[in-house]
């Protein structure tokens, strides 16, 4: 696993990252989460090597990242960029090579690779004469052409239309599926929500939430409750420990001030008629992210 | 987590790292592909050949239609006058045919046989309304002549060559100059630049750019030192290439260091720049550097002191020492201590470059200072 260890920077008198500390596991999708300005593309840059931290390290295994382990990433940078005047496959196959590939399995994984995004058909036009969608295909082409260990991935999902979307996250779960840790940040949380394992949410340069997405959604989880009976709830507002928050015929949504004061809710509802829903609300992603992020 | 490793290791074979060397050698190939490619490049590249090519041609033709003097000969005086190899011969039946000729215009003096005196050579000279100076400078006996200053090579020959030597420097330093300079600031541009940091080190980057640009440069000037020595060769001016063959020599061996320094600079000028429109200015310096050389050896390519310290001088170096070896005024130990100098120098300005080139390469927008740049 990959371990960034209180890493801080500053630009100036900003300081754009504070004690920045998180960790990416193999085999898992980790979504990295922030405002525009948070401190992301900070820290991507400071896990591949681009820009040196003030302080604070980047660990593999419990080993402090050397350049030649960072040479077996795969890296998509927030600045997309590729040699507008070559062609797409000579592009991705020099790549391939100079992170030192065989000539055989450069053009073995690039044409591969192109196949899976759907630009296999374009492998011999100029980067400039694709679409800004195709080119984004491209793009993330190059940063897996070289079978890296690891992925590092700063908004890969950004510019894409859905149906890039989907190949693109088929593309990676299968990475992560091979065992290889997978980290990337994106500011569509639901993509996030549906596709990640695991979660970082930083704000102002400091890491706010992190861990297993479940975990987090059980963490950040209001001992709110929502019930649904067949007959009318009003009862349920005469209930100690309890304060309704919305209440219509059939659905009471309410806190509760301890788990037995729910538990003895909904005993008493079954008590009186049948009980079909009762369940403890999860906040979506978005929800925690508003929350944590204030 | 080992069975996990294992499975890693399998399903992704690593790759050994290239060495240092190797990845210099692809960015250095890609920049000689690119260039290759790139249309402007084979245009100019084949203009460049042309105009050399032709003026060589030029030069062999003029100098064999020089009309020599006509001179009408008579009897034993044929073989005296064929000797000189000095004129062309026009043949007379005696000494009335030969004087008819003169009169006619149609040579511009005739000899003739003599014996006597006042023709110790056996011939005497007819011309029309004054001594012809040209046939009796020829014919006559001169003394020793002993020069105090001898200039090995005539002014206008000297003129030339240097003109030769500046323009080709020049011309080969800004062109393949400011493609580097481009090249990196494309890169800058496009962005690709930060993938290319994460995947080899920035100097074999910038190692590979100057490599790949300074063999193509170098190319460049081998293709047009044999076009000349072979129009040379081919258009019988053999003569002149044995005096000017070892100073192109010099002076390719003096660029291919020269230009290697002057990349670098290019390289690093530019990357403390994010646009094409502003490369002009920030690689100006770099210009002016490699301009001076080229107005100082022609306006003062017969004054011994400014060549003397031109050819020490890194930037002018390249000019300075060929020139100096042309006029024969270099000792045999010269060239080597000033190519020691730019080689120094060379190895100091890529150290120095590489640092402003990797630490500019990630700040976009604004220029770059040279405080930031060498401070990172």
């Amino acid at each position: 696993m990959l371990e960034i260890r209180n890493v801080n920077k500053h630009y100036g008198t900003r300081q754009v990252l504070n004690g920045v500390s998180f960790g990416v596991e193999s085999g898992r999708l980790t979504g990295f989460v922030g405002a525009n300005g948070a401190g992301k593309t900070t820290t991507m840059r400071i896990i591949l090597g681009v820009l040196s931290a003030d302080s604070g390290t980047v660990l593999q295994d419990g080993v402090p990242l050397t350049s030649d382990d960072r040479r077996r990433f795969g890296y998509m940078p927030e600045e997309r960029g590729l040699y507008p005047k070559m062609k797409v496959g000579e592009h991705l196959v020099y790549l391939a090579r100079l992170h030192g590939l065989s000539p055989a399995s450069a053009r073995r994984n690039t044409a591969e690779l192109l196949d899976r995004l759907g630009l296999g058909e374009r492998a011999g036009d100029l980067v400039q004469s694709l679409s800004l969608g195709n080119q984004q295909r491209a793009q993330i082409a190059a940063a897996l052409v070289h079978d890296p260990e690891f992925l590092v991935l700063d908004e890969p999902f950004s510019g894409l239309d859905p149906i890039a979307v989907e190949v693109v996250m088929n593309v990676l779960s299968g990475f992560a599926a091979q065992g290889a840790p997978v980290l990337f940040s994106s500011h569509q949380l639901d993509i996030v929500e549906r596709l990640c394992d695991d979660v970082v949410i930083i704000a102002d340069g400091q890491i706010r939430a992190n861990g297993p997405r479940e975990q987090l959604r059980e963490q950040h989880s209001s001992p709110r409750f929502e019930l649904r009976t067949e007959a009318d709830a009003e009862w349920i507002r005469a209930t100690p420990g309890i304060s309704v928050l919305d209440l219509t015929a059939g659905l009471a949504v309410f806190e509760a001030e301890t788990e037995a004061a729910s538990q003895a809710v909904l005993r008493q509802a079954l008590d009186r008629a049948p009980v079909t829903s009762f369940s403890q609300q999860r906040p979506s992603l978005a929800a925690i992210f508003k929350e944590v992020v204030q | 987590m080992s069975t996990l490793q294992n499975s890693r290791a399998q399903v992704h074979p690593r790759h050994p790292t290239p060495s240092f060397a190797r990845s210099v050698w692809l960015v250095a190939t890609r920049e000689i592909v690119a260039r290759l490619r790139s249309r402007a490049f084979l245009i100019s590249t084949g203009l460049l050949l042309l105009i050399s090519i032709g003026s060589v041609v030029a030069g062999g033709i003029a100098s064999q239609n020089q009309s020599l003097p006509r001179v009408a000969v008579v009897g034993s005086a044929t073989q005296i006058v064929k000797q000189t190899e000095a004129f062309r011969i026009v043949e007379a039946d005696d000494v009335a045919a030969a004087e008819k000729l003169v009169r006619a215009g149609d040579v511009s003096a005739a000899v003739v046989p003599a014996t006597g005196e006042d023709a110790p050579l056996g011939v005497r000279i007819i011309a029309l309304d004054s001594p012809p100076l040209d046939v009796l400078g020829t014919l006559s006996v001169a003394p020793a002549v002993s020069l105090l200053e001898p200039s090995p090579q005539s002014g206008g020959l000297v003129y030339l060559v240097s003109l030769g030597f500046g323009l080709v420097f020049f011309m080969s330093a800004i062109t393949f100059g400011s493609t580097i300079a481009q090249s990196v600031v494309e890169e800058k541009q496009t962005r690709v630049v930060e993938i290319l940091m994460t995947t080899i080190p920035v100097r074999a980057l910038l190692g590979g750019k100057v490599v790949g640009n300074s063999i193509m440069a170098f190319g460049q000037i081998v293709a047009i030192g044999l076009l000349v020595a072979i129009g040379m060769a081919t258009t019988g001016q053999t003569g002149l290439l044995g005096t000017v063959g070892p100073s192109i020599v010099w002076f390719a061996v003096f660029f291919a260091f020269g230009f290697v320094m002057l990349a670098a600079l290019f390289a690093a000028t530019a990357s403390m720049v994010s646009r094409q429109e502003d490369v002009g200015s920030a690689t100006s310096p770099v210009l002016f550097l490699v301009m001076i050389p080229y107005f100082l050896v022609i306006f003062f390519n017969d004054n011994a002191t400014v060549l003397a310290i031109m050819s020490y001088i890194p930037f002018s170096a390249p000019v300075g020492m060929p020139m100096r070896i042309f006029l024969g005024t270099a000792l045999w130990w010269e060239p080597l201590l000033s190519l020691a100098i730019l080689l120094a120098s060379t190895v100091v300005v890529i150290l120095l470059g590489s640092r402003i080139y990797s630490n500019s390469l990630l700040r976009m927008g604004a220029r770059v200072t040279f405080r930031q740049a060498l401070r990172g």
